[in-house]
């Protein structure tokens, strides 16, 4: 799941990005309102993590902004101002979440999963497909009750594969939710993670359109 | 005294005993002199009538002296009719000094022994007052006399029946004064029950109207402290509110970064996450310190706690309160403290504060292994310090977005903007005024504050 975390101190931007990371999702930062702009206008991102102040405006205006051409992105709002009509003002302005300096790290992710769930429209924390199982929170595939251990990549990509079942992924889309700004895409990982994930799920687990992409296998 | 009550009641009853006392002592003597005149005059009448009675033959010496001794005491003096019966004394001499008659109530001896008019004697230890004259056709001396004690008994007596009452009204009046002065308090015990009944939090002024004009100046004086409080009180709230605001994303930061240390197998990321706790530490220590500088300039009044600076040595005890930074970024700081420059009468503090975080800024954004100049001159009146770092600096709309965050409520990035906004406080508290200039050498910061030059100091 790629974030887009817009926070203008260093340290705590860093941290966001490794602690997010761990968790499993791939992260892009930036540190002012224009740059968030751009990024948002120029890719899609699952989820976007806001810092309420930022040096050159409030992280309200690009809210306000990508709410008003009608981009639905969750938006998890952080703020150092934690009162009530803060939190209102900022609920009012289009952010789905909002959570108050200094947070744990854990609760940023679930509500990032939480806040991504119900931008899906799912009611249950898991992804299912047939007999396969994804638990994002817990990083965890199952198959028919089993575990299956997946690597942070493997992961990402079931887990986008999982989120729209019926559809085909190409593998540029893949490759934008597996990687952030600031890694190099290697190129065929795609295709190796696919491999693996087949030999860990099962061979017709998931689809190869020829020269589309890819998608969840028909249950089994 | 401090009770109001008993202080007034006190000169109530002092002044009033006080005026008591003068009427009776103006009544004692204006009796005494009464009685004076008018017993002189029985004793001139009695002695006159005793001498014309026993010239003319009319009646015997024995019956003249019993008619004239047996006179009515005048009406007013009739306090206690009993014990001034038979007042009067009266004797008859020979001139050869023998005793021819007296009244039954005269002593056997002579009451006197001048031959006319009035003289005051001690016979038997009894003092008297005798009046004499001489008949010259049966040659006798007629004396008449009457005791003293009884005129000052009749005195006494008079003064008493003024006294006796007056103490008796006493405790009386004591009381209504002291109902008085209660009713005359009631206005402020009625404010005071009001203002005791608040809890800390209501400063609101309290209402003049209805109050007495006396008490009206306090309410006054009462009020404006209570406008001062809550102003106070207010700054301190705003400033509260923002301390902690200003703490929490660095807080945030390390809270993040501990937890990434925490969680990680990767050493390589545990070490870099460890590397920002202790940047981010460091950090939001000065943090902590420009927050303290900041409420204490904020609190700080220029006028009050003025002292004797030397200006030169001011600025070195900044340099070098600074130096660790400058070690740390490789950076020196040069001061050209001109020769003029003297002893000045400045609030310390605030001049101290203004000049660090200049400073500070300026080593924050200079390039390593470059240097920083204070300049130090005195200009006219002013003292005018100029901090030049060869850092990028800023523009003019980066300076103006900089200064004056803590008013605005907004955030200061890197603490530059906390350490800008201490700057501009300590400044505008001083009088002085602050100036940023970008120059081809680097970055200038200018300050203007008005001293007061300490002539005879000067150098």
């Amino acid at each position: 799941m790629r974030i887009l975390v817009v926070e203008d101190d260093a340290v705590l931007l860093d941290g966001l990005k490794v602690g997010l990371g761990l968790s499993g999702f791939t992260v892009d930062t930036v540190a002012t309102l224009a740059d968030a702009t751009e990024a948002l206008a120029a890719d899609r991102f699952d989820a976007v993590v806001l810092d309420r102040m930022l040096p050159d405006g409030s992280g309200l205006e690009v809210l306000a902004c990508l709410r008003e051409r009608g981009d639905r992105t969750p938006v998890l709002l952080l703020t150092a101002k934690d009162e009530t009509a803060d939190r209102i003002d900022g609920l009012d302005a289009g952010a789905d979440d909002y959570l108050g300096k200094p947070f744990d790290l854990d609760e940023v992710a679930a509500r990032l999963r939480a806040i991504t769930r119900r931008s899906e429209g799912r009611a249950r924390p898991e992804l299912r497909c047939g007999t396969i199982v994804l638990d994002p929170a817990g990083m965890a595939a199952r198959k028919g009750g089993e575990p299956v251990p997946l690597s942070r990549r493997e992961f990402s990509i079931l887990r986008a594969l999982m989120e729209s079942p019926g559809m085909i992924h190409s593998k540029q889309a893949l490759e934008q939710r597996l990687y952030g700004w600031q890694e190099d895409v290697e190129s065929n990982t795609v295709e190796v993670h696919v491999h693996k994930l087949r030999a860990k799920l099962g061979a017709a687990s998931i689809e190869t359109i020829r020269g589309v992409g890819y998608r969840m296998g028909k249950s089994e | 005294m401090s009770s109001i009550r008993l202080r007034l009641i006190v000169i109530l009853l002092a002044t009033t005993g006080a005026v008591w006392c003068c009427a009776v002592f103006w009544t004692y003597l204006s009796t005494q002199h009464q009685v004076e005149r008018v017993l002189d005059a029985r004793l001139t009448e009695a002695a006159r009538m005793v001498s014309s009675l026993i010239t003319d033959h009319h009646i015997d010496v024995a019956a003249a002296v019993e008619a004239a001794t047996a006179g009515d005491v005048p009406p007013e003096f009739t306090v206690a009719e009993g014990d001034y019966n038979r007042q009067l004394s009266c004797q008859i001499w020979s001139l050869q000094g023998q005793l021819v008659s007296r009244s039954a109530s005269a002593p056997a001896t002579s009451l006197a022994d001048h031959d006319k008019g009035f003289r005051e004697t001690t016979i038997k230890g009894e003092r008297w007052r005798v009046y004499a004259v001489i008949n010259p056709t049966l040659g006798v001396r007629v004396l008449v006399g009457d005791s003293l004690e009884m005129r000052d008994r009749l005195v006494g007596d008079v003064v008493k029946g003024q006294l006796v009452p007056a103490l008796a009204i006493l405790p009386v009046l004591a009381a209504l004064l002291w109902l008085s002065v209660d009713r005359g308090l009631a206005p402020l015990n009625r404010i005071a029950s009001a203002l005791s009944g608040r809890s800390a939090d209501e400063l609101h002024p309290v209402g003049e109207d209805g109050a007495p004009r006396e008490i009206r100046p306090l309410l006054r004086s009462l009020n404006s402290l209570f406008g001062r409080v809550t102003q106070a009180r207010e700054r301190e709230r705003t400033f509260i509110a923002y301390a902690a605001h200003e703490l929490k994303t660095p807080l945030a930061g390390l809270k993040t970064q501990a937890q990434v240390a925490l969680r990680s197998d990767d050493a390589a990321v545990r070490e870099t996450a460890l590397g920002h706790i202790s940047t981010s530490v460091d950090r939001t220590g000065r943090l902590v310190r420009q927050l303290i500088d900041m409420a204490a300039v904020d609190s700080a009044e220029a006028d009050r706690a003025r002292e004797a600076i030397d200006v030169a040595a001011a600025m070195r005890e900044v340099s070098a309160d600074l130096e660790n930074l400058g070690i740390a970024r490789n950076v020196s700081v040069d001061i050209h403290a001109g020769v003029t420059v003297g002893r000045a009468s400045l609030n310390r503090m605030l001049l101290h504060l203004a000049v660090r975080n200049i400073l500070e800024n300026a080593i924050q954004h200079a390039p390593a292994g470059s240097h920083v100049d204070l300049i130090v001159e005195r200009d006219g009146t002013k003292l005018r310090i100029e901090v030049v770092d060869q850092g990028a600096g800023m523009t003019p709309a980066q300076s103006r977005h900089l200064v004056g965050r803590f008013n605005r409520g907004s955030r200061g990035g890197e603490g530059t903007g906390l350490g800008l906004s201490i700057v501009e406080m300590a400044i505008q508290k001083l009088g002085g005024e602050l100036a940023f200039d970008q120059r081809a050498n680097g970055f200038a910061v200018r300050v203007s504050v008005p001293a007061g030059w300490l002539a005879e100091q000067a150098r």
